[in-house]
């Protein structure tokens, strides 16, 4: 069925087919027309879950944490300011390796306080232990929502959905809802690896001893280097599966893809612009311009990125002359997180990277502007103020 | 109330190990041991950091016979709702879910959490053991720490500052059981819990829980301290059963005998209240007779 909605509703349909079984949340713009919207398809009784309306985020994902940890489906949303107060239990929940999943409607932080868009939230998050992934429309959103679960289920790590503040979750476009009865081939009934079970009672999260202990039964249990070391490796392994979700996905939907990469009149390109979230496909009437000039130009989004697809981007940008990044987020004091991680993955390799930042805070990204820039940087003229798009002193 | 239970009646199972690693004389270790025998096995506990936590051991082993999760300081009651709602979605509604924090996790970084849950009535018992400091960290000041006492931020004056209420902070949430107990009085303990659990909503137990190295005294002596806090009328035993507030146990005892124990046995029984002057005392002392006064008048 083809709808025309709003980002948030499309994340909140996405929950309601994915069964989630609590969620908790707590207001913040520009997130709350989805928490709105899932707390409407309780109350009427559309959707069968546990609404918490918490007293703050940290509240909020301590909620998710023990819910997923007692064997339920847990989601919660949130932006900007609230992503940070939730920061110790963003660590926790990976640690404890439980699958939730969540929302980041994406939106600067203060201070000063500013509510629009840019990617600072979810990219300080980073090095959480958290899977990303980055939707750049509203069909990326619904879908994105049931892949996050799926995913997130099957490496046990949770799962962050990030999409743009404002210019996806307050813009209206028409997108496909997954058709209810298929969901069961797609998504099955979430079995926790264990859940706390007066049954079978276990104590979990514990102190954990730098190195390995023996349990009463003489057996070697891991330490914390070992719980971590697991934690990375499946981090890793979850590139395999994120692909093989993704084509179940496209079996079962008949649409999907890359589940990494989203590339855009790349072959033959001498330069690629990277990026993530709705900007790249903005850059695509950029590209379809600079292209009709006789620029070999293309694009590569980034739809995963934790864990970095290192490999698939090192492959994707080969025979490439230049890599421009152009991020919404920034490491104060060097450059774009993404501009880092993707200079480390192609070390070695053909391809120089420049880094360009944009859209901080809202500010307009107009492709005129885009289209200038890279015009004159592929052109060879220096650049009038390196990195900065957009930027008036 | 239910007939009393007595240590005849007090169940035999045990849900806390033999050998765990609290302390020699450890309040909480006797609160914990009882309390766990009043909750029984079809429960499910939240536990921040706090003595608890060292009390249940080092992974891969456990001194608690009961499922417990193990969440960050300031998320417990937060924790506790997320139990109970996943117990809800999935049908499994007999099980207990209780959240057992020490007072900085209950009176301080815990707070915001504690005060949401109750607001929202979420269904689950919060107990609160008040060793009246930072003992797990090594005896810091904490919200519930007396006026007077040393600790290691308060190293030389003591605490300039009163003990926060955090029961009368409960009973102001409107929810229906608020009720103090003490590890001193096991069988009160016992029988408070029972009751509460068996309760909907949010319950709060608040249980004085004597620590020898963090109030300086020798370890035999914990049931004695507990006791004189009583005596002495200082720490009182009461529930608010939807907002009706009645002395209980040993306190209601005083009550019939109108003859408190000086406070001053109580404050000379530890180390740290060492630097308490004669005026403090005295002072203590008045504001304990002045609270009794009230009580003996019934308001």
């Amino acid at each position: 069925m083809h709808i025309i909605e709003d980002g948030n509703a499309a994340a909140a349909l996405g929950v309601k087919l994915a069964g989630a079984q609590v969620i908790a949340a707590y207001p913040i713009t520009p997130q709350t027309p989805l928490t709105e919207k899932l707390s409407e398809f309780i109350e009427s009784g559309e959707m069968k879950a546990q609404y918490v309306p918490v007293e703050s985020e940290h509240s909020a994902l301590a909620a998710c944490i023990a819910a997923s940890s007692t064997g339920a489906r847990a989601f919660t949303a949130t932006s900007a300011n609230g992503l940070l107060y939730m920061h110790e239990q963003i660590h926790w929940a990976a640690g404890a390796r439980l699958p939730i999943v969540m929302c980041v409607v994406n939106r600067a932080v203060g201070a000063p306080w500013n509510i629009w868009n840019d990617h600072q939230d979810s990219i300080s998050q980073r090095d959480t232990g958290w899977i990303q992934m980055y939707a750049c429309d509203h069909q990326q959103i619904i879908d994105g929502v049931l892949k996050a679960f799926a995913l997130a289920e099957a490496v046990s790590i949770p799962v962050m959905l990030c999409y743009d503040g404002y210019l996806l979750s307050h813009t209206y476009m028409p997108f496909e809802v997954p058709e209810e009865e298929k969901i069961a081939r797609f998504l099955k009934p979430f079995a926790p690896a264990y859940a706390l079970d007066p049954d079978d009672p276990a104590n979990l999260n514990t102190v954990t001893l730098p190195d390995v202990r023996v349990d009463v039964n003489g057996e070697t249990a891991h330490g914390y280097m070992e719980i971590r070391y697991l934690l990375q490796e499946d981090h890793r392994a979850a590139l395999t599966v994120a692909q093989e979700i993704e084509d179940r996905f496209t079996e079962v939907f008949g649409r999907g893809d890359d589940a990494l990469l989203e590339p855009y009149r790349c072959e033959d390109a001498e330069y690629v612009v990277v990026g993530l979230g709705s900007l790249t496909y903005q850059l695509h009437d950029v590209v379809d311009t600079l292209r009709a000039e006789g620029f070999k130009i293309g694009v590569l989004g980034v739809r995963l990125y934790r864990p970095f697809p290192s490999e698939a981007l090192a492959e994707a940008l080969t025979g490439v002359q230049e890599v421009i990044v152009i991020e919404k987020a920034l490491s104060y004091g060097y450059e774009g997180a993404l501009c880092s991680d993707l200079k480390a993955a192609l070390c070695g390799r053909q391809p120089t990277v420049t880094g360009m930042i944009a859209g901080i805070g809202g500010r307009e990204i107009r492709t005129a502007d885009l289209t200038d820039t890279l015009r004159a940087h592929v052109r060879g003229a220096p650049d009038e103020d390196p990195g900065w798009i957009g930027i008036r002193l | 109330m239910a007939a009393k239970t007595t240590i005849l009646t007090l169940p035999k199972e045990e849900f806390v190990h033999p050998g765990n690693r609290a302390c020699t004389g450890c309040g909480l270790s006797i609160a914990y041991r009882v309390g766990l025998k009043a909750l029984g096995p079809d429960t499910i506990l939240v536990v921040p950091p706090s003595c608890l936590t060292v009390l249940q051991g080092l992974f891969p082993v456990a001194s608690t016979k009961l499922p417990c999760l193990n969440v960050t300081f300031a998320s417990t009651a937060a924790a506790a709702t997320g139990v109970r709602e996943a117990l809800k979605a999935q049908g499994r509604d007999h099980t207990r879910v209780v959240a057992w924090a020490g007072d900085g996790g209950t009176a301080d970084i815990g707070i915001q959490a504690l005060s949401g849950a109750a607001e929202r009535g979420d269904d689950f018992l919060f107990i609160c053991y008040d060793n009246e400091g930072y003992m797990n960290t090594g005896v810091q000041r904490s919200g519930t720490t007396p006026q007077g006492a040393i600790t290691t931020n308060t190293p030389l004056k003591g605490k300039q500052q009163r003990k926060k209420d955090v029961p009368a902070i409960m009973t102001a949430h409107g929810i229906d059981y608020v009720a103090t107990t003490s590890a001193a009085y096991p069988l009160d303990l016992y029988d408070k819990i029972n009751k509460a659990i068996a309760l909907q909503g949010t319950k709060y137990i608040h249980i004085h829980t004597p620590c020898p190295p963090g109030w300086g005294y020798e370890p035999r002596y914990s049931i004695k301290i507990g006791r004189l806090a009583v005596e002495t009328g200082y720490y009182d035993l009461y529930e608010v059963e939807k907002g009706a507030f009645r002395l209980t146990g040993a306190s209601e005892k005083l009550l019939e005998k109108q003859q408190l124990v000086p406070v001053r046995d109580y404050l000379q029984s530890q180390a740290r209240f060492r630097v308490l002057t004669e005026d403090q005392i005295a002072e203590l002392q008045a504001q304990i007779d002045a609270k009794w006064a009230m009580y003996y008048q019934g308001t």
